[in-house]
């Protein structure tokens, strides 16, 4: 790992921290509130607050995720140059297209 | 036989026997088990030394100080990475039995020499000579102890290159890249030596791929390190340098 992937890695897991809580206060506070799908694509839909909170979260988690698994695929799957790079982008960017697709289905 | 009662004998009386397995060959060999003589304040490398001269002459292996100074005498014993000539057979002792094998994340040249030289290449990649600032001509610089950079340097300059971090280090096991703990502490030095003229150069070597930012903060290195050094802080120096160093956009 050189060190713009360190800097990138530790930067997006500083900005998930309080994504991460935020995350988990909602899911709490939607089971104890007992709120129906519909409830939630009530307040969802439409909502550029609730897009921006969880594309950011989405991107975020796929550079993390992505520079994580280059570290374990170098280190314990023995990948190196560009097809160690290539598997980096390739997982980074099925987490994006996935995550920003369920975005995409809660908001729009 | 235990080595805990041994007041009353004479200093160089042996007691009882001490069962001792030593690799063998290159990096394909089996551990020979040899039956060595239990002395007093025996240290590993006093068996070894005593398999060579008594058991058999062909074993190699490699000491040149006995005193913990040159840090030539690093080897795998019962597992872990130690300085054989400052290990007591009694601390080390597992059930009467002692495993001795070459330094590991290294080739073996033969049986318990391995081949260091990975591990001063690794030196030269992290930029770990001095690059003088000034000519011979020039007076000598003093440097005040009390400097914050000469109390870093202080508590990282004592390496003695006896490998054990780099034997112990997963890191190196897994990324034959990593610059590993040593290389990378001996960097951490020079760039708080006020009078080295190399550090942009450095700085940029250990924020590449086999950098610091490699280390994953183990520890290992600091919990074996014989002489008390502590390779991760060092290496967390590095990162917070070079991270610096980047976000300045001085790298590149
Ligand atoms: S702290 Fe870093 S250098 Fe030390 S053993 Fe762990 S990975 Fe290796
Ligand atoms: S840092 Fe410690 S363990 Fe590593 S080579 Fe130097 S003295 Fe040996
Ligand atoms: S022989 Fe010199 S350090 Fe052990």
């Amino acid at each position: 790992m050189n060190v713009r992937l360190y800097v990138l890695q530790r930067a997006t897991a500083l900005l998930m921290v309080p994504l991460i809580l935020g995350h988990l206060a909602i899911i709490f506070y939607a089971t104890r509130q007992g709120l129906t799908a519909a409830d939630i694509f009530g307040r969802t839909k439409g909502s550029i607050g609730w897009a921006a909170y969880y594309a950011v979260f989405v991107i975020a988690a796929s550079v993390h995720g992505a520079i994580g698994l280059r570290a374990i695929l170098r280190e314990w799957g023995g990948l190196t140059g560009r097809a160690l790079d290539l598997a980096m982008w390739a997982f980074g960017l099925v987490l994006l297209v996935l995550g920003l697709r369920a975005v995409y289905a809660v908001v729009v | 036989m235990s080595a805990a009662d041994t007041t009353e004998k004479p200093r160089d009386a042996a007691h009882g026997t001490i069962e001792v397995s030593i690799w063998r060959g290159r990096d394909e060999g089996r551990y020979e088990t040899f039956r060595v003589p239990m002395r007093e304040s025996q240290t590993v490398l006093d068996i070894v030394t005593h398999v060579q001269r008594h058991l058999d002459p062909t074993l190699a292996y490699r000491f040149a100080c006995r005193v913990g100074v040159c840090g030539s005498c690093a080897m795998t014993v019962n597992g872990r990475p130690r300085w054989t000539c400052r290990t007591h057979v009694s601390k080390v002792v597992e059930n009467g039995r002692i495993e001795i094998g070459p330094l590991a994340n290294l080739p073996v040249i033969k049986d318990l020499a391995a081949d260091m030289s990975p591990f001063f290449e690794k030196w030269q990649e992290a930029k770990g000579a001095f690059t003088p600032s000034k000519t011979r001509e020039a007076d000598i610089e003093p440097i005040s102890p009390e400097t914050r950079e000469r109390k870093i340097i202080d508590a990282a300059i004592e390496c003695i290159n006896c490998g054990v971090c780099f034997a112990a280090c997963d890191t190196v096991r897994w990324n034959e890249d990593y610059m590993g703990p040593a290389a990378l502490n001996r960097a951490w030095t020079l760039v708080n030596d006020v009078r080295d003229a190399g550090n942009a150069a450095r700085v940029h070597a250990v924020a590449q791929g086999g950098g610091c930012h490699a280390c994953h903060t183990h520890q290992s290195c600091e919990q074996h390190c014989p002489v008390g050094l502590n390779p991760t802080a060092s290496i967390a120096g590095l990162k917070r340098r070079t991270m610096q160093a980047f976000i300045r956009g001085e790298l590149e």
